[in-house]
């Protein structure tokens, strides 16, 4: 369980978090939406301690993030977080991308680790590409590889920011698919996205934040359909 | 016009020169880039204003002319009764010369490894010396070697300087042959084609690394 008490953040002058609470539970999917600078990916970032927060909690299991006596690094095992730009390692093989953390992180042998990643890459359709360097990948399949690398780690959770926005639009479907994939398999995820089928289609909770704040959350059939906040009104009445 | 004094003993006479050229260079580019690498990485990493002595006497060492640091620094050495031989001298002088070069050069590189990679390494767990080790120095890497090949070539040649501490180089093993054989011409020449036969290798090994990585691109 993910639990957001109260967070805020600023960057400098800037408060991009102005207070958010938001509770995530085991198997859940919910997927954050809003316009830029709304705070998302902030959010996203702070989840697994990359950003330091100003005031407020976050505990994953009840292990609060920010606390000094918590190891990150171990932390973070459990979390994966999949970036909006592509950020694959480009000195490594798609099979020794995925298998680099296991092997230096959860301390795995190389057989072990490689297997691991095979049924990883192979998930996510890219069996083929084990010895390819990320450069030779298109967009969508290096997006499609760092989910796998995140998956390696056998995750609790998966954070995805905005995966598929730096996409061309016909390779945006593949990277989708393989989130409902996950979706399918019980992973708990919050997906920071601009998909809004996606968000409709595969989320348990829609989360819509404006200008650092949680505006509204509810389920997708009653977001969509009757949007409370007036800014979500707005929103959707932009993006459809 | 192709006669010459020039006797195989001479030739061997260079080669030792040589041999001392590619001492002096080895020594100063493998102290100078280890501690380059440290000051690369603290340039790249600490608050500017935390390290900025360090950019200064750095500074100081990419400023003043090789030559007046050789001088200077055997002098101080005699002062402070030291007793350094000058070979030591001047592997110490041109290994701080050239880490003053190559911590920029590192710094470059680290800087250009870009930022969103290392959040990535470092959201699977990885610390901050695993990031670094599998992840930032390889890229890097990458980045720095045509620049680090540049400087070490550059060493090569600017390490003739320490001709002044009585060193017997490659250069001035040719001044020696030139005053004895009055054949300044000729033997230059032979002198610029073994410093060119020493160069050639590493250049090409850089060339050959850089293609090679291409390739993965």
């Amino acid at each position: 369980m993910i639990e957001i008490m109260d967070v805020h953040k600023s960057f400098g002058p800037l408060e991009v978090l102005k207070g958010i609470n938001l509770t995530v539970e085991k198997g859940e999917v919910v997927s954050v939406i809003g316009g830029s600078g709304s705070g998302k990916s902030t959010l996203l970032t702070c989840i697994n301690g990359l950003e330091p927060i100003n005031s407020g909690r976050i505990l994953v299991d009840g292990v609060e993030v920010h606390a000094k006596s918590t190891d990150l690094n171990k932390l973070r095992r459990k979390i994966g977080i999949v970036f909006q730009q592509f950020n694959a390692f480009p000195h490594l093989t798609v099979l020794e991308n995925v298998t680099l953390a296991p092997r230096k992180v959860l301390r795995m042998s190389k057989a072990e680790a490689e297997e691991i990643a095979v049924t990883q890459l192979t998930h996510v359709g890219l069996a083929d590409k084990l010895a390819v360097y990320p450069g030779r990948l298109s967009g969508g399949q290096q997006q499609r590889m760092s989910i796998a690398r995140a998956l390696a780690m056998s995750p609790a959770y998966m954070l995805f920011d905005e995966v598929t926005s730096a996409l061309d639009p016909q390779l945006v479907g593949e990277v989708l698919d393989t989130l409902k994939l996950l979706a399918d398999d019980g992973m708990t995820m919050i997906c920071v996205t601009h998909e809004m089928t996606f968000a409709r289609d595969v989320s348990d909770r829609v989360a819509f934040f404006h200008k650092g704040i949680l505006a509204e959350i509810a389920p997708p059939d009653q977001f969509f359909t009757a949007p409370q906040h007036p800014e979500a009104q707005a929103f959707l009445s932009n993006v459809r | 016009m192709f006669d010459t004094a020039m006797t195989l003993n001479d030739l061997l006479f260079l080669m030792k020169g040589a041999g001392m050229t590619l001492a002096v260079t080895f020594f100063a580019v493998i102290g100078g880039t280890a501690l380059g690498l440290l000051f690369g990485v603290i340039r790249a990493q600490l608050n500017p204003w935390a390290v900025l002595p360090l950019t200064f006497v750095l500074d100081v060492f990419r400023s003043v002319p090789l030559l007046i640091q050789l001088v200077l620094a055997n002098a101080f050495q005699s002062i402070a009764g030291l007793q350094l031989p000058p070979f030591a001298t001047s592997c110490i002088v041109l290994a701080l010369y050239t880490s003053a070069y190559c911590t920029e050069i590192v710094r470059g590189a680290i800087d250009a490894v870009p930022s969103v990679t290392r959040r990535a390494a470092r959201s699977l767990g990885l610390t901050w010396g695993q990031d670094m080790r599998f992840v930032v120095f390889p890229m890097a890497l990458r980045v720095a070697l045509p620049s680090w090949i540049g400087l070490t070539l550059g060493v090569m040649k600017d390490s003739a300087l320490v001709l002044w501490l009585g060193l017997i180089e490659l250069l001035r093993s040719g001044q020696i042959l030139v005053t004895r054989l009055q054949e300044p011409m000729f033997i230059l020449l032979v002198v610029g084609a073994i410093y060119f036969l020493m160069s050639f290798p590493i250049a090409r090994l850089g060339g050959q690394l850089e293609k090679r990585w291409r390739e993965n691109d």
